[in-house]
């Protein structure tokens, strides 16, 4: 039994990664390598005002002073910035002004991947923003979201249309000086997408960013950054792939939110980069810094991700809680397979009065992978009343692989209440059995128990998408059982 | 009174120190535990002094403990006091064996060994190192050498005595082995220690060790104990920290348990000013069980730390870790603990819990509960909680016509007693209780014999 | 003893009771009957004291005095006594020295002088063999790993160790089987005098076969709606709480 569950096991975790196709587009790329002309040649080419240079220059300077964080639970090999790509953009025929002029190599690069950029195709109300490399390369439903003064557009176009409201927010939630990855990303980010929902506004459909890297040799730098006004709503959904390559390949991201009075944002990640092959060549460095803030009372940010790609994925979406009575909340699924590492968590800080956070991590290892939850709650002297409930759950699937919890609790009131849970398990024999005496295959019987230890996360992902999400749980489980 | 420079840094203030007073240093010890001085001085060159904010030492600041300049005592200066008429230990009905430390120096007269029915041996670990080289050599720095802590080095290149416990193969000692570890001076003054206890295969130990200082002077000790526990031996172990707010406590624990032993040790912190404890536990044989508790109550300015790291080396091991904590004032505490299942470890039962009551907003905790876990079937779990009493519960107290005050008290003590109520020796659970029982209530406003009233 | 003019109460924002009134006399049993979240649990907590209910106005007066100033300590002081729907476990604090505090702090209120330990022992003795409650119990901690019909005994029992003069009790009799329904309402009986009064709320006419109230009054939507004597229980019984909303929307 125990056996044949291993073989089974086996089997299940040698899945392929069917996103791993290369697109044979032309790009237009600079050489690779790092300093003050590669990025006012960024800047340069982005036709950007001269507020963003001077704020590209100033984070690398800063990154300069800087070294790589070492505290993770992480083996990171050495990283040569130098040999890096840092700008590569899909070569297009003139700007688009209508989908019929998007490169059918790039449509059909979307629809192999189950985006569809044609609106009549679309998701049922999902407006997508897609990613290519440096670049945005459509957003769909703009003018849509633009009849209620919904702004969704490329960081570029921001850039040049709404410089105020980037120059006001841009770094005003992940500063420039924050970690080494987020100084990177300042300095040398390409595009992104910018939301700006305005005050009272429900925005009507999810927005979706979807990221793809193609080019080789290239690292990928987006920020986005959503802008939420008073009492108005919006759900985001982020979405990534790369193609199978033997070299790793970096992905240092932003992702900076404002939550104003009343407002609420859902922001749900399925991150399925490229996880190296079964002996842990390739893959993608996933190092992202999220950050929201609930800058006004009773506003809402709540972060949800689930999280199976990437070679090393080092991400902690957080919440500052600035408002009274705001609410931050973390859902997690987070699976590693084969050689993958994933460090991976959140950071609650409580400012406001009766501010309140969740935390529901679930972390699956299995191969020889190394997961760790890795979350911080903090309670601030003024943040009466403040209460967390964390509960940090490990599901070990075979010997080889390790599950860890790091949760860091500070309290500075006395008022304030924290609680945090955490309980490491397998999937027991007697479980598989009663599915088997159901009729049910151990292979099946896994995937199953996988997902109902993963459903109250998964519950929190708009429909389609929560479908997807198992489906990818399944197959990133492939091979996986004991 | 020293001449260090301010602008060095501690380590080099150390090892300069040490060039300075090796001869005296080596003179009032053993050649045992000097032949571990080179080899200590080269880690401490490497490692130097922990740093605040580091993954070890986030929340502590060794440095500013460090920073008073304080008297070495390296065993060439007298204090003069008569130890019976100062101290008195106030357990009744506590019958124990009694070892006095004084300043880190064991302290008896001429009488540097004391045999115990049994075989058992106990007195001055530089005496021991003498007289029984074969058992010291075959367990000093052997738990504690492969720290990559710089305090551990520092303590093996400087530490001259400390207490010595042997209980030999299937010798239950008993009556509790009760270390009087007192700290008076007619200056500031730093210590540092080291312990060695050692029971053999299937013996039992009951260990009290009481901190106290009874001169009102600064005072620092870091100090290091080995505990070794045999094949199916068992040590309970109690350690009441009642140092006054003006000294700091840093003591490096490394314990190693032989399968089916059993090591319960339990660290009531009752005062002291900076208190860092690190516990480092190895479960190296199967079936091994460990039980580490901690109490701690700080108010003032007081800081607690306690450092956990309980590693599961073996299958079918068991481990709990209870620490629990009422921070009043602007006092601060941080909890670590680590429970490390390694890939072979099957079976491994660990838990842990950590729970903190903060009285004020003044008072800080930082609790940080850890599992690394490489095996896969095991049962690890861990909770940490931080909040005030429970409001169902005060009202229910108060509903039965008990007042607000005594029912948050009868509460805390509640809290306080899932500790204590572990510690197996009667006498002493019951002592404690009502020490505890008088920190909560304000009455231990000072120390027990203590001739310094803190805060 | 007890008089209750127009009280309405909120929970953050929401109202729950809506103006009730109510007098109880010394020597009077009366029972509250209603529907789940009719109030009755609300009514029994803002008696005791309990701070998570807004007053928003009305009055309550308790042997002649202010209620709604006083502390829930002071109110059990001067005898009034809840028994809990569902009592609170404090593990750590063991039951002798939970009654032990109690009895001894009610004593000083009332200028006696502590009780002994052999008189306080005495005491617990007598008092357990009435409510027939384990032994072994009261060696615990307060209600920790109590079973919910051991709960409820224990709270009987701490009811006969302080007779109260206003007794409370808040579903008591709910989760108990037909004997421990016996015990509790024989605990009860026993506190039964012309000095003292009763309040029992309950959902179901069945304890008040055992515990006959002089009183009967039916609590619905945050108002008592009917009040009447035992018959009207047993009316309820026959009818069903669906007969009330009828009624009321005939109204």
């Amino acid at each position: 039994m125990q056996k044949e569950q291993d073989q089974i096991l086996n089997e299940v975790t040698t899945g392929e990664y069917k996103y791993g196709f290369y697109t044979d587009i032309e790009h237009d790329s600079i050489g690779k390598g790092l300093n003050e002309d590669v990025i006012r040649l960024i800047s340069e080419k982005k036709n950007e005002p001269e507020f963003m240079l001077q704020f590209r220059l100033k984070a690398y300077r800063h990154w300069l002073t800087m070294k790589m964080p070492g505290w993770a639970h992480l083996d990171i090999p050495p990283i040569d910035y130098q040999e890096l790509v840092y700008y590569s953009a899909p070569k297009q025929k003139a700007r688009l002004s209508s989908l019929d002029e998007v490169d059918p190599e790039l449509l059909e690069t979307f629809n192999k991947l189950g985006i569809p950029l044609e609106e009549q195709k679309h998701l049922a109300g999902v407006a997508v923003d897609a990613v290519m490399d440096s670049v945005s390369v459509k957003t769909t439903f703009k003018e849509t979201l633009a009849e209620l003064g919904i702004i969704f557009c490329s960081f570029s176009e921001a850039v040049r249309e709404y410089p105020d409201l980037v120059r006001q927010y841009m770094g005003s939630v992940v500063p420039y000086t924050d970690n080494y990855y987020a100084a990177l990303n300042s300095a040398v980010f390409s595009d992104g997408s910018f939301c700006y929902i305005p005050k009272g506004v429900r925005c009507p459909m999810e927005l979706s960013t979807y990221f793809r890297i193609n080019a080789a040799n290239t690292g990928q730098f987006e920020r986005t950054l959503i802008v939420a006004e008073d009492n108005s709503y919006v759900s985001y959904l982020e979405g990534c792939t790369a193609p199978m390559r033997d070299e790793n390949q970096l992905h240092a991201a932003i992702v900076e939110i404002v939550a104003m009075e009343g407002a609420e944002v859902k922001y749900a990640t399925v991150q399925n980069w490229y996880p190296g092959n079964k002996e842990g060549k390739g893959g993608i460095y996933n190092f992202v810094t999220k950050r929201g803030i609930c800058k006004g009372d009773n506003s809402k940010i709540s972060w949800t991700q689930v999280e199976t790609g990437s070679a090393i994925t080092w991400k902690y979406p957080s919440c500052i809680l600035k408002g009274d009575n705001t609410t931050g909340e973390f859902y997690s699924v987070a699976l590693t397979n084969n050689r993958q590492q994933a460090d991976t968590g959140t950071k609650m800080i409580h400012i406001g009065k009766n501010s309140k956070s969740i935390i529901v991590s679930k972390g699956i290892s299995s191969g020889v992978s190394n997961n760790s939850y890795r979350g911080l709650v903090k309670v601030l002297r003024g943040a009466e009343n403040a209460r967390n409930f964390s509960q940090c759950d490990s599901l070990l699937l075979g010997d080889k692989c390790g599950a860890h919890t790091f949760p860091y609790i500070e309290s500075n009131n006395q008022s304030a209440i924290i609680e945090h849970e955490a309980t490491t398990s397998r999937i027991g024999e007697d479980q598989i059995f009663y599915c088997n005496q159901r009729g049910i295959a151990t292979e099946d019987a896994i995937s199953l128990i996988v997902n109902g230890y993963a459903k109250e996360v998964l519950n929190k992902l708009p429909m389609e998408f929560a479908v997807e999400a198992q489906k990818l749980l399944q197959i990133s489980l492939e091979g996986s059982v004991g | 009174m020293s001449t260090i420079t301010k602008n060095m840094s501690l380590r080099d203030q150390f090892l300069n120190l040490y060039r300075d007073r090796a001869g005296d240093i080596s003179a009032n010890s053993a050649p045992l535990l000097n032949n571990y001085r080179d080899g200590a001085l080269a880690r401490l060159e490497d490692l130097g002094f922990p740093v605040k904010g580091s993954e070890e030492y986030r929340y502590a600041d060794i440095e500013s403990v460090f920073k008073n300049d304080l008297q070495k005592d390296f065993g060439d200066i007298r204090v003069t006091f008569n130890i019976r008429e100062i101290f008195h230990c106030d357990v009744p009905d506590l019958d124990t064996n009694l070892l006095l430390l004084v300043n880190g120096r064991y302290y008896n007269g001429s009488e540097l060994i004391r045999k115990l029915p049994g075989g058992i041996i106990a007195g001055s670990l530089a005496q021991a190192a003498k007289d029984y080289p074969e058992i010291v050599e075959k367990h000093y720095g052997r738990y504690a050498g492969a720290s990559d802590d710089g305090l551990v080095a520092l303590n093996t290149a400087f530490a001259q005595d400390g207490i010595f416990i042997y209980v030999p193969e299937r010798v239950k000692s008993e009556k509790p082995i009760q270390v009087v570890n007192i700290m008076i001076s007619d200056n500031d003054l730093m210590a540092q220690h080291r312990n060695l206890f050692i029971a053999e295969d299937g013996a039992e130990a009951k260990i009290v060790v009481c901190d106290h200082s009874l001169s009102a002077h600064r005072f620092l000790t870091n100090s290091v104990n080995e505990v070794f526990t045999g094949k199916g031996a068992q040590i309970n172990l109690t350690r009441i920290q009642n140092e006054h707010n003006g000294s700091s406590q840093i003591t490096h624990s490394y314990s190693h348990q032989e399968a089916g032993s059993n090591l319960t040790a339990s660290i009531i912190s009752l005062h002291g000013g900076f208190i860092r404890n690190n516990i480092f536990v190895t479960l190296n044989g199967e079936h091994a069980e460990n039980h580490s508790m901690g109490l701690y109550l700080s108010d003032k300015g007081q800081y607690i730390d306690n450092f956990v790291h309980i590693d599961h080396a073996s299958p079918n091991c068991f481990s709990n870790q209870l620490f629990k904590g009422v921070l009043d004032d602007y006092a601060s505490g941080s909890f670590n603990g680590r429970i490390l299942v390694r890939r072979d470890a099957q079976k491994t039962n660990a838990y842990q819990s950590n729970n903190n009551i903060l009285l004020t907003d003044d008072a800080k905790m930082y609790s940080r509960p850890q599992l690394e876990i490489y095996a896969d079937d095991v049962k690890c779990s861990h909770g940490s909680t931080m909040g005030r009493l429970d409001d169902n519960a005060l009202f229910y107290l108060r509903s039965r016509g008990i007042d607000k005050r005594e029912a948050r008290l009868m509460l805390m003590f509640a809290f306080a007693h899932e500790v204590i109520q572990n510690i197996k020796v009667k006498a002493l659970q019951e002592r404690i209780d009502d020490l505890v029982n008088k920190r909560l209530r304000g009455e231990l406003s000072r120390c027990n014999n203590c001739a310094m009233k803190c805060g | 003893m007890l008089v209750i003019k127009d009280l309405k109460v909120s929970i953050e924002g929401g109202e729950i009771l809506k103006g009730v009134s109510l007098e109880v006399n010394a020597g009077e049993v009366h029972a509250i009957m209603g529907p789940n979240g009719s109030g009755k649990s609300t009514l029994a907590a803002v008696l005791a004291g309990r701070d998570l209910y807004e007053v928003d106005s009305g009055t309550i007066s308790y042997m002649g005095e202010d209620l709604l100033e006083k502390s829930p300590e002071e109110r059990a002081k001067e005898g009034l006594f809840l028994g809990f729907q569902y009592p609170i476990e404090i593990p750590g604090v063991s039951m002798v020295n939970f009654m032990k505090t109690a009895i001894n702090e009610m004593r000083k209120h009332r200028g006696e002088e502590p009780l002994s330990a052999s008189e306080f022992l005495k005491k617990m003795r007598q008092k357990k063999e009435l409510v027939e409650i384990d032994s072994s119990l009261t060696n615990r901690s307060v209600n920790e790993g109590f079973s919910g019909g051991e709960k409820k005994k224990n709270e009987i029992f701490q009811m006969a160790m302080l007779e109260p003069k206003l007794a409370v009790l808040d579903e008591t009799d709910s989760g108990l089987d037909i004997d421990a329904l016996k015990v509790v309402a024989r605990g009860v009986n026993n506190l039964r005098s012309s000095e003292n009064a009763i309040i029992v709320i309950t959902h179901y006419q069945r304890l008040l076969d055992y515990i006959v109230p002089d009183y009967v009054h039916v609590l619905y939507k945050g108002r008592i709606v009917r009040s009447g004597g035992k018959e009207l229980a047993l009316l309820l019984e026959e009818k069903g709480y669906e007969w009330i909303r009828q009624e009321e929307l005939n109204l």
